[in-house]
């Protein structure tokens, strides 16, 4: 009984995760600038890690600790790059 | 996809409420990056998942994770401490270079220069 409760919790983070990126990905696709997109990219990186830890709490398996880990650092790297090269024209000086 | 691990019931309600309060603010968030007017107003809205999200999903999984192997398992924090130390950083440089941006185009709603740099 409690163990069906947490599945469906989780399964709703999950959904409201989705629903998140979704949104995410309409700002990256359709965002009226390119800082919009940069922002939206941003924020669609994040929501994808948060959604890997759910994953991991749902599988019990500490694999997807590692692999947000991972996402979080790319995230960083590729929009700390992007706003370099919308401030400056070139990635690195 | 339904699945859990097994866990007691206090350990399984408080990871519930951890994960779906988290969830509800990163959405909460991503609807202020969708819905917001102007890229200002909505470089602040995405803000409430890299903090607060994070937070309580992280502490969700950190108890999930102690409570199955029976000892402090902190690493995920790791996680945390990360998020909210470079997001401020890589949204900062981003609105700067808006602003560079708008300014360069001559855009009239962007103070045209910075006090702190003259």
């Amino acid at each position: 009984m409690t163990t069906l409760f947490l599945a469906w919790s989780i399964t709703g983070a999950q959904v409201m995760l989705g629903l998140a990126m979704a949104c995410a990905a309409y700002r990256l696709l359709f965002g009226p600038r390119a800082q919009d997109r940069i922002l939206g990219l941003d924020t669609f990186y994040v929501n994808a890690m948060l959604m890997a830890l759910t994953f991991g709490v749902q599988t019990g398996r500490t694999l997807y600790f590692e692999a947000s880990l991972a996402i979080a650092l790319m995230g960083f790297a590729g929009t700390v790059a992007l706003s370099k090269f919308l401030m400056r024209g070139e990635v690195i000086e | 996809m339904i699945q859990a691990p097994d866990l007691p019931v206090w350990a399984a309600l408080l990871v519930a409420v951890f994960m779906l309060t988290g969830a509800a603010i990163t959405l909460i968030g991503s609807l202020g990056l969708l819905r917001l007017k102007t890229f200002y107003e909505r470089v602040h809205a995405p803000t409430l998942g890299t903090t607060l999200g994070t937070v309580f999903i992280v502490l969700g999984s950190m108890l999930c994770f102690s409570v199955i192997q029976s000892r402090p398992l902190v690493h995920e924090l790791l996680i945390a401490v990360f998020v909210t130390l470079t997001t401020p950083v890589t949204l900062m440089l981003l609105a700067r270079a808006a602003l560079y941006r708008d300014r360069t185009e001559g855009n009239e709603d962007v103070p045209a220069y910075d006090e702190d740099a003259a």
